[in-house]
């Protein structure tokens, strides 16, 4: 026997190092399952060959700054003269998006929305990479020390970049999102389609997960979902540059990060979110909790008096699209706000004949629909009240059917019901109209 | 036979040697133990500035030179666990993959080293793209054999890296041949 393993030697400690090494493979993947702990081995390469990195970093950067703060600096005036022009532009552009903003929150406030702001950030510097095409990973020169901890957001100016992985005590790994192992909840900003971003082998980045029947154009921005509980909502990713169908129902979505990943140098750690309930408008007067059940509960209509002239009312499928808007007609809509549409707002709702138009409460006897039923959707309301939204000057005409203009949720909304909508002629037009200015009500297409 | 002839035979890249015609090569300890970490290093921090670099695999290089100058196989398997270790340390993967494909590598480039002269340019040419293929295909086998991993393996980018790295270590064997000292 022994003469068998000496003859074997070599075999043997061959074999011997590799079981050992897929025993402990098969430890690290049992327990990573459960709790993911840095190894020492780990922690002593990091610490071996970080140092020199932040070193080398350090100089570069020193001698960089150097050269670009006190010797270079042609061009600095110009540059300065167009940045505060920049900065002007800005300021006008941010009052206009203060007033979105706060109109958002108005209306988020009274559906109940919550949104997660990015409270926290910390600036850190890319000292070194995996160096391997099997795994793309960054390092940071923040740790554990600074508060940095796995699974935070780690973005730059012009987008994601990926998340923490392992967090060690001055610096940290940071997996990149054309990893192949990485994935983001994303969203296509236009059409709304949610998907999930993953690297290649080759580095490029994907959208899966999005059905063939759908349709994607290039050149569509991509921004993050807010679904993996990650990346906050909204965060730019990419564009699209290609699309082509994929393997079984999904498409086959090329995207162009936002962010340089092969050119990284300094990058913004999340380390703090919120979550919290927008305000409401300001000076609004407290409302009591029967008042937001009630908004919250579908009421029952009040049921008009019976017009023996009325035509027989509509049997089902009737549903308000919100029509397009010009600005007059949202500044009236703004006029009335969210209660019952004043006469003037009912003025605008005669959009002539062959066209089915909601009325609006109190101008005339007939059954009603609400002018707040127009506003009830958020969305809609916001785009509405935005004159160069391009979704307020289009009629909108969903490919699918969707959720109605008028939600039930709003007590102040009187849901539509064949014994309410009471069209103009007996025939509705089915295509609704672009000049007209408030909903109409129709046929879904069939 | 012919002397023309016999020296004909003499300058095929890749010939057969008995043991005791080869050449056994041992190192010094700062560079046994500083040409893998700065390899290992280099790995890391080059990508970062020029992002092509990271379709070489500077530690695999280092690993095949070293065990193919020493001709040892147990030291061969050995050096390539470590460098192979080392490397899996700063990659976000678990740790024993590039450990395990770098110990086969490790052993089989020494193995190898034994029975053939593997000191001029095109046998080294031909053994590190060899040796490349072995390591990505035992790299792949046990990452989505035994860990799972969703990789995906593309063709184009491994011959490109294979070349790549093969045209690589002609030239960094050449460099590490100043470490050489004979036994």
């Amino acid at each position: 026997m022994e003469n068998l393993i000496s003859r074997y030697r070599n075999v043997t400690i061959l074999v011997v190092i590799l079981f050992a090494q897929v025993l402990g493979l098969a430890v690290q993947v049992r327990r990573s399952t459960q709790d993911e702990s840095t190894r020492l081995i780990r922690v002593w390469a990091v610490d071996a060959v970080t140092p020199l990195e932040k070193a080398i970093v350090w100089s570069q950067s020193g001698v960089g700054n150097l050269w670009h703060n006190y010797f270079y600096l042609r061009g600095v005036r110009q540059e300065n003269r167009e940045l505060k022009q920049e900065i002007e532009r800005l300021r006008i552009e941010q009052v206009r998006l203060n007033q979105d903003a706060e109109q958002a929150r108005r209306l988020q406030a009274l559906l109940g929305f919550k949104e997660q702001f990015i409270s926290r950030t910390l600036p850190a510097q890319v000292i070194g990479s995996s160096g391997s095409e099997q795994s793309r990973s960054i390092y940071i020169d923040k740790g554990s020390h600074d508060g940095i901890k796995p699974d935070m957001a780690v973005i730059t100016a012009e987008g994601v970049v990926g998340k923490v992985l392992r967090a060690f005590r001055t610096t940290s790994q940071v997996l990149l999102v054309n990893d192949q192992t990485s994935g983001v909840g994303a969203i296509l900003e236009k059409s709304r389609l949610q998907g999930v971003l993953r690297g290649t082998p080759l580095g490029e980045v994907v959208l899966e997960k999005v059905m063939s029947d759908e349709t994607v154009q290039p050149g569509e921005r991509v921004v993050t979902s807010g679904g993996d509980q990650i990346f906050p909502k909204g965060l730019p990713v990419g564009t699209v540059t290609k699309v082509s169908p994929g393997a079984e129902l999904f498409l086959n979505i090329r995207v162009k990060p936002a962010a340089d990943l092969s050119r990284l140098e300094e990058v913004l750690v999340i380390t703090q979110q919120e979550e919290k309930t927008p305000a409401s408008a300001e000076g609004a007067p407290p409302m009591r909790a029967a008042d937001i059940l009630a908004q919250r509960l579908p009421s029952v209509p009040d049921r008009p008096p019976d017009d023996p002239n009325a035509p027989p009312p509509p049997t089902s499928g009737l549903k308000i699209f919100p029509a397009p808007t010009t600005p007059a007609a949202a500044g009236s809509l703004k006029a009335s706000g969210a209660s019952a549409a004043s006469p003037s707002a009912a003025s605008h709702s005669q959009s002539g004949p062959g066209q089915a138009s909601a009325t609006t409460a109190g101008a005339t006897p007939k059954p009603h629909v609400d002018s707040a039923g127009t506003i009830s959707n958020a969305g809609n309301a916001s785009s509405a009240t935005k004159p160069n939204d391009s979704s307020a000057t289009k009629p909108v005409t969903p490919r699918k059917p969707v959720a109605p203009a008028l939600k039930a949720s709003d007590n102040k909304t009187t849901p539509v019901s064949g014994s309410h909508a009471q069209p103009a002629s007996p025939q509705p037009d089915l295509q609704p109209k672009p000049p007209a200015n408030e909903p109409t009500l129709q046929e879904p297409p069939q | 036979m012919n002397p023309r002839y016999r020296n004909r035979l003499n300058s095929v890249p890749i010939t057969y040697t008995s043991n005791e015609q080869i050449e056994v090569y041992r190192f010094s300890l700062p560079a046994a133990i500083l040409v893998p970490l700065i390899a290992v290093f280099l790995q890391a921090f080059i990508p970062l500035r020029f992002h092509f670099f990271s379709i070489f695999d500077l530690p695999l290089l280092v690993v095949i030179f070293f065990a193919v100058a020493r001709r040892s196989p147990v030291a061969g398997l050995l050096t390539g666990a470590a460098i192979g270790l080392l490397q899996d340390s700063l990659i976000g993967h678990p740790l024993g993959l590039f450990g395990i494909a770098k110990t086969v590598v490790g052993y089989g480039a020494s193995s190898l080293g034994v029975k053939l002269d593997v000191e001029n340019a095109g046998s080294r040419f031909l053994v590190t793209l060899f040796f490349y293929g072995v390591h990505e295909i035992v790299y792949f086998a046990v990452a989505r054999g035994l860990v799972g991993l969703t990789l995906q393996w593309s063709w184009p980018r491994e011959l490109g890296s294979a070349f790549a790295n093969a045209f690589l270590a002609v030239i960094l064997f050449a460099l590490l041949d100043r470490f050489k000292q004979r036994t």
